[in-house]
C-alpha cells in the first residue's frame, strides 16, 4: 500500500502542477490592458465596467469594437454577452447590463419597460450595424441571376419549384436556365436574418409571402442549416440550391441581383447603408430614439432592402458619471469611421453613412448622468 | 446427427482409410482465398462500368465471393458447413463495417484538425481576435475547472452512495436507489442542463449562466456512472478481508476506509477516471447552462465560462469572417477533445494495472 | 462467486460515533441521488409550467404546445428507431465476431476498440457526420429517388446536401452501436458453457452453436441492450444538430432535406437565442423527451433484471 500511495501522491501532485502551469502562463492575447499605450488617443481616460449583452449576430462585429475601444480606454473592463436579441433586451430593461444589442427595436410593452429602467429621458437606440443580406444561389452555368420579390417569396415557400420556372425566365429574359430542382435552403436556427428576410419578403411580395416577419423560419420544406456558415455550405454543396446569408459571407457562391423599382439591384455596403440612412424612423418615439422602419421598397436603385439592421440599446441617462462616460466613449467609437470600418473588417457589415453617423453623434452628445 | 451419412460424401475413394470414421470433405484454404480474389476482381470490373471506386470494389468483392464460397461450400462440403461459412464472413463483415466509421471519423478529425494543433492555439484565448490565429487556451481551462468542479460534486456523492449499496444497505431503499441509479444513467444529457438551468433560472432569472451551472449539470450525468462502476468494485473485495477486520475489532467504518477502499482504489480510480472521460465531452448541457465568452474566465461562480465542445461547436456553426479560421480551430477542438479522451482511457489502464490489488479474488 | 456479494449482516460492531457518521452520510448520499432525481422532475415542471398554462397564441408557433412538440417528438422516435434498426444488427454480429469468432489473442483488443467509439464525444459524431458522412451519402441517396421513389421511405427530392433523417439516424446508429455491443457480449460471453461444449461435441457446426445455445440465452440481454441503446438515441443531441437538416412538418421522406426536428436537437439549436416564453417551451419539450427516456429506460431495465432472474449465471 505504502508504494501505491506514493505513487498516487506523485501522479496527483503531476496533475496538479500540469494544470498550475497552464493557468499560470495566462493567454498570450489577454492581460496586459494596463501597460498598453493608448495609441495616441487624447481622450481622457476612463474607468469602470461595462457590461452589455443581446445579438449574436453583432458578436464579431463586437469583437472589433472590444479590440479598438481597449486600445482607446484600457481602463474600462468590457465585455458582450450574445444572448441573444430578447435575452440582451430583457436583461437590459431588468438593469442587469448596461446596454442590449438587439436586432430589433424595442416593442411597446418594452419601451413602457424602459420608461422605468431609464428614467425619464427614457432609451436611446442606434443602429449600428448593418449588414446586407445577399440572396445566394449555387447553378452551374448561370452567372447572372436577377430575382424579383414575388419571386424570391415564390421559391422560399415552395411554389416555384424547378429553376426554368416561368416566373424565373420572366425575370432573366434570354438567360439559359436548367430544368434542375430548386433547393431553397433558410436558417435552422432562430436568427435575426431571418427575421430581416422575412420581414423583406413579407412588405416587397405582398400576397405571396404570407407568414410575417418571425426569427425562426414559419414554413416547413426546404433545407435548414445552421448559422450562416451553415447555410453558406449548404448552397455550395448543394446544386440548385438557393438561400440568404450575410453578404461579405458570400465566398464563392453566386449573388442574386434584387429587383428594386425597374432595375436589378446587387448588394453592396453602400446600398445597405443608404437603404437604412434613407428610410423613416419608427414613428412615436422619443427623439433619441433612431429605431428605423427599413424601407423595404424602396425604389432608389442605389439602395439595397435587404439588410440586417441591428442596434444598440441604452438608457439616456444613467445614475453613475462613470458608466455614462464609458457608454459615450464606446458608441462613439463604435459610429467613429474606425469603429465602423474595423467592424466591417472583422465581421464584414456595411459601415454607416456619414449623415447616420452626424443623427447617431447627436443622440451619444446627449448621454449624461441623473441629475 | 442422423444426416452425417447424408451429408457427408463417404470418404473410401480416396486415402481408404481404415474404420468407420468418415472424413468429411473440406475446401482447402487457398481455394477459399482464390474465390475472394476472384470476386475482388469481377467486383473491380463491375465498379469500373459506373466509375471505379476502391469501397465499391471492396463491398462487390465480399459480396461476390461470398456468395462463391456459399455455392462451392455448399456443393463440396454440404449445406450445414456452407451456412456455417456464410454467418462467419457476414460476422466478420459486421466487424469491418464497424470499423469504417472509427478510421474514417480518426481520418477526418486529424485531416481536419492537425493544421492549428499548434501553440497558439494552446496559449491564446478568443479575446480581440480577428480571422486568423487565436486558440482555446480559455476553453481548456474552462474545460478543466467544470470538470474539476463536477468531479468534486460526483465522487464524495457517488462513492459514498455505493458504499451505502455494498455495504449498509437493505431493503426497499437499497432496491429504489439501485433502479433509479441505472434509470439516472439514461437521462439525456440535455435534460440535465435543463435541469440545472431551471434550478439556477428559479433563484437568479432566466438569463444566468455560469459556469458551476455546467458542473452540476454534469454531476447529474457523472454520479450515477460513478456509482454503478464503485459499487461493481467494491463488491469485488473480498469477504474475509472484512471479517478479518471485524474479528480483530476493528469499527465497521474503520474497515471500510481502511481494508475495503484501500483493496478496491485502483478499480475505483478506473471508474471515476472514466466517468470523468464521459463528461468531459459532453456538448448540450454545457450548451444551454455556461453560455459563451472570448476572454478567459477563472471564476466558476461568475460569468460565462467557455469549454472545450462548446468552443468547438460555437466555432463551427459561428466562424466569423472569413469562416475558414473559425471552422479549422473547431476541428482542433475536437482533435484535442478526442486526444483528453483517449488520454483519460489510458490513464484509466494504467489506474488499474498499478493499483491493481495483489491478493487474487 | 461468494466474493461478489455484500456482507450477509455482518457482526453488528457496536455504534460508535464514527459509525453512525458514516453510515449516515452514505445514507445521505443515496437518499440525495433520490432527491436529485425527484428534483429533475420538479424542476423541469417549475419552469415548463408557464408554457404549459400559457395562452397558445403566445407560444412561439401560435398555435398549441401539442402542435409544438408532436413534430419533435415524432422527429426523435424516428431518428432513435433508424438508428436501432440499423445499429442492432450490426452491434449482434459483432458481439458474436467478438466473443466467438476474433482470435482469441485479439478479441480484447477488438472490444477495446469498439468500447473507444462510446467514448468520442458527441460533437466530433456531428463533425464527422457533416464533412465525411452526409457528402458520402448523396449519390445514394440520389440513386434511391430515382429507383425506389415508389417507396414512401425514398419518396424525395433527393437531399444535395446528404443532410437527412437518414443520415442522423446513421449517425446515431454508429453512436449506439457500442453500448448495445458492449451489453450482447457480456451475455454472449456468459453462455453456459456446458451448453455450447454439448452443442460441438453433437457435431454442430459454430453457427448451429450460437443459434441453438448462444441467441436464446442472450436475447434478452441483446434486447435490454437494444433499449438502453434506444435512450441513448433518443436523447442525444448534438450530433443530430449539426447533421440534421430540420425544416418541421411530419414526414417519413428519409431522403429529402425537410425533416422533422428532435426534441434535444431542437432544444440545443433555439435555447441560446430564446427568452421568455420560448425558454419555458423548449423546457417543456425537454419534459416530453424526460418522459419518454424514463419510460424506455425503466422498460430496459425491467427486461435486463429479468434475465438476470432468470438466468442461472449470476
Amino acid at each position: 500500500m505504502k508504494l501505491s500511495t506514493t505513487t498516487r501522491a506523485a501522479a496527483v501532485s503531476a496533475a496538479l502542477a500540469g494544470s498550475l502551469a497552464l493557468a499560470a502562463c495566462g493567454a498570450s492575447n489577454e492581460g496586459g490592458t494596463g501597460n498598453a499605450p493608448a495609441s495616441g488617443s487624447s481622450a481622457a481616460q476612463l474607468s469602470g465596467d461595462l457590461v452589455g449583452a443581446g445579438s449574436s449576430a453583432q458578436q464579431a462585429a463586437m469583437q472589433a469594437w472590444q479590440a479598438g475601444f481597449n486600445t482607446e480606454q484600457p481602463g474600462v473592463t468590457f465585455s458582450y454577452d450574445p444572448v441573444g436579441s430578447g435575452g440582451g433586451r430583457e436583461q437590459f430593461l431588468a438593469g442587469g447590463t448596461d446596454f442590449a444589442g438587439s436586432d430589433s427595436a424595442l416593442t411597446d410593452d418594452e419601451l413602457a419597460k424602459a420608461a422605468t429602467r431609464c428614467g425619464a429621458s427614457g432609451p436611446f437606440e442606434l443602429p449600428n450595424y448593418i449588414s446586407a443580406i445577399a440572396v445566394v444561389y449555387n447553378l452551374d452555368g448561370v452567372k447572372d441571376l436577377n430575382l424579383s420579390p414575388a419571386t424570391i417569396a415564390g421559391i422560399f415557400s415552395g411554389s416555384i419549384t424547378t429553376w426554368n420556372d416561368a416566373a424565373i425566365v420572366a425575370d432573366n429574359p434570354g438567360a439559359a436556365l436548367p430544368s434542375t430542382a430548386i433547393t431553397p435552403v433558410h436558417r435552422g436556427d432562430k436568427s435575426g436574418t431571418t427575421k430581416n428576410f422575412t420581414d423583406y419578403l413579407g412588405k416587397a411580395a405582398t400576397g405571396v409571402w404570407t407568414a410575417g416577419a418571425v426569427e425562426e423560419w414559419p414554413t416547413s420544406g426546404g433545407e435548414a442549416a445552421n448559422g450562416t456558415s451553415g447555410m453558406v455550405d449548404a448552397v455550395k454543396s448543394g446544386a440548385g440550391a438557393i438561400g440568404y446569408a450575410d453578404e461579405s459571407q458570400a465566398g464563392q457562391l453566386g449573388i442574386a441581383k434584387i429587383k428594386v423599382g425597374d432595375t436589378f439591384v446587387a448588394p453592396s455596403p453602400e446600398g445597405a447603408a443608404a437603404v437604412v440612412a434613407n428610410s423613416d424612423r419608427v414613428a412615436g418615439r422619443g427623439e433619441h430614439d433612431l429605431a428605423v422602419s427599413v424601407n423595404r421598397t424602396t425604389t432608389s436603385a442605389d439602395e439595397y432592402p435587404i439588410v440586417l439592421v441591428s442596434y444598440h440599446i441604452g438608457c439616456v441617462e444613467y445614475a453613475d458619471q462613470a458608466k455614462a462616460d464609458a457608454v459615450k466613449a464606446f458608441e462613439s467609437y463604435v459610429i467613429s469611421k474606425d469603429g465602423q470600418q474595423a467592424a466591417a473588417d472583422n465581421a464584414g457589415s456595411s459601415p454607416i453613412t456619414d449623415d447616420a453617423r452626424t443623427a447617431a453623434q447627436k443622440v451619444i452628445d446627449a448621454i449624461t448622468v441623473t441629475s | 446427427m442422423s444426416t452425417e451419412t447424408t451429408l457427408a460424401p463417404s470418404g473410401t475413394g480416396g486415402n481408404g482409410s481404415p474404420g468407420p470414421v468418415r472424413t468429411h470433405r473440406r475446401l482447402p484454404r487457398y481455394g477459399v482465398a482464390a474465390l475472394y480474389l476472384g470476386g475482388v476482381v469481377v467486383g473491380a470490373l463491375l465498379s469500373a462500368l459506373t466509375g471505379f471506386s476502391i469501397a465499391l470494389t471492396v463491398v462487390y468483392g465480399v459480396v461476390l465471393g461470398t456468395l462463391a464460397v456459399y455455392l462451392v461450400a455448399r456443393r463440396v462440403e454440404g449445406r450445414r458447413k456452407a451456412t456455417d461459412r456464410l454467418v462467419t464472413t457476414v460476422v466478420t463483415s459486421a466487424f469491418g463495417i464497424a470499423m469504417v466509421p472509427l478510421v474514417s471519423l480518426v481520418y477526418t478529425v486529424l485531416d481536419n484538425g492537425l493544421g492549428r494543433l499548434d501553440s497558439a492555439f494552446f496559449n491564446s484565448s478568443m479575446l480581440g481576435i480577428v480571422g486568423e490565429g487565436g486558440g482555446a487556451y480559455h476553453a481548456i481551462l474552462g474545460t478543466v475547472i467544470i470538470t474539476a468542479l463536477t468531479a468534486a460534486i460526483s465522487v464524495p456523492i457517488g462513492l459514498l452512495t455505493a458504499i451505502y449499496l455494498v455495504e449498509y444497505g437493505t431493503g426497499r431503499l437499497k432496491k429504489a436507489i439501485t433502479f433509479l441509479v441505472d434509470v439516472m444513467t439514461g437521462i439525456p444529457s440535455i435534460v440535465a442542463g435543463l435541469f440545472a438551468f431551471a434550478l439556477f433560472a428559479l433563484f437568479f432569472g432566466p438569463g444566468i449562466r455560469l459556469g458551476i451551472m455546467g458542473a452540476v449539470a454534469l454531476a447529474v450525468l457523472m454520479t450515477p456512472v460513478v456509482v454503478r462502476s464503485s459499487e461493481e468494485v467494491l463488491k469485488l473485495v473480498p469477504n474475509e478481508l472484512r471479517e478479518a477486520s471485524y474479528a480483530l475489532g476493528v469499527p465497521k467504518w474503520r474497515t471500510i476506509l481502511k481494508i475495503v477502499i484501500p483493496t478496491a482504489i485502483g478499480g475505483l480510480g478506473t471508474g471515476i477516471t472514466l466517468a470523468v472521460a464521459r463528461v468531459i465531452g459532453e456538448t448540450a448541457p454545457l450548451l444551454v447552462t455556461t453560455g459563451f465568452v472570448n476572454g478567459t474566465n477563472l471564476d466558476p461562480f461568475s460569468g460565462r465560462m467557455t469549454t472545450l465542445p462548446t468552443f468547438s461547436f460555437y466555432q463551427l456553426t459561428q466562424p466569423g469572417f472569413p469562416p475558414e479560421f473559425g471552422i479549422d480551430r473547431a476541428w482542433t477542438a475536437a482533435l484535442v477533445l478526442i486526444i483528453l479522451v483517449m488520454a483519460l482511457n489510458v490513464v484509466a489502464r494504467l489506474i488499474s494495472r498499478i493499483f491493481a490489488p495483489k491478493t487474487g479474488r | 462467486m461468494t466474493t461478489t456479494s455484500a456482507p450477509p449482516g455482518p457482526p453488528r460492531p457496536t455504534r460508535r460515533l464514527g459509525d453512525r457518521v458514516f453510515a449516515g452520510s452514505a445514507t445521505g448520499a443515496g437518499i440525495l441521488i433520490l432527491l436529485v432525481l425527484a428534483g429533475v422532475a420538479v424542476f423541469l415542471v417549475t419552469e415548463a409550467w408557464p408554457a404549459l398554462t400559457a395562452n397558445s397564441a403566445d407560444l412561439p408557433n401560435g398555435k398549441s404546445l401539442a402542435s409544438y412538440v408532436a413534430p419533435l417528438v415524432f422527429g426523435t422516435l424516428v431518428a432513435a428507431v433508424i438508428a436501432l434498426l440499423v445499429a442492432t444488427p450490426l452491434a449482434v454480429a459483432i458481439a458474436l465476431y467478438i466473443t466467438y469468432y476474433a482470435p482469441r489473442r485479439l478479441a480484447a483488443t477488438m472490444g477495446y476498440v469498439i468500447d473507444l467509439l462510446a467514448a468520442i464525444p458527441s460533437v466530433v459524431y456531428g463533425f464527422w457526420g457533416i464533412a465525411a458522412l452526409a457528402p458520402a451519402m448523396v449519390p445514394f441517396y440520389g440513386w434511391a429517388a430515382e429507383h425506389l421513389g415508389f417507396i414512401p421511405l425514398f419518396a424525395g427530392p433527393a437531399s444535395t446536401t446528404g443532410k437527412t433523417m437518414l443520415t442522423a439516424g446513421l449517425v446515431l446508429a454508429v453512436m449506439i452501436l457500442p453500448i448495445i455491443s458492449a451489453i450482447s457480449r457480456e451475455v454472449f460471453g456468459q453462455a453456459p458453457a456446458l451448453h455450447r461444449e454439448a452443442a460441438l461435441a453433437l457435431g454442430a457446426t459454430r453457427w448451429e452453436m450460437i443459434r441453438m445455445a448462444v441467441l436464446p440465452y442472450g436475447k434478452s440481454g441483446v434486447i435490454g441492450g437494444a433499449m438502453l441503446g434506444l435512450g441513448r438515441a433518443l436523447g442525444e443531441t448534438l450530433a443530430v444538430a449539426i447533421v440534421l437538416s430540420a425544416s418541421g412538418g411530419i414526414t417519413f421522406n428519409l431522403i429529402s432535406s425537410s425533416n422533422p426536428s428532435t426534441i434535444a436537437a431542437n432544444i440545443a439549436l433555439n435555447f441560446p437565442e430564446s427568452s421568455g416564453l420560448a425558454v419555458n417551451t423548449l423546457i417543456a419539450s425537454g419534459l416530453a423527451l424526460f418522459l419518454i427516456t424514463l419510460v424506455v429506460n425503466v422498460f430496459a431495465r425491467w427486461v435486463v433484471t429479468r434475465r438476470a432472474e432468470f438466468s442461472g449465471a449470476n
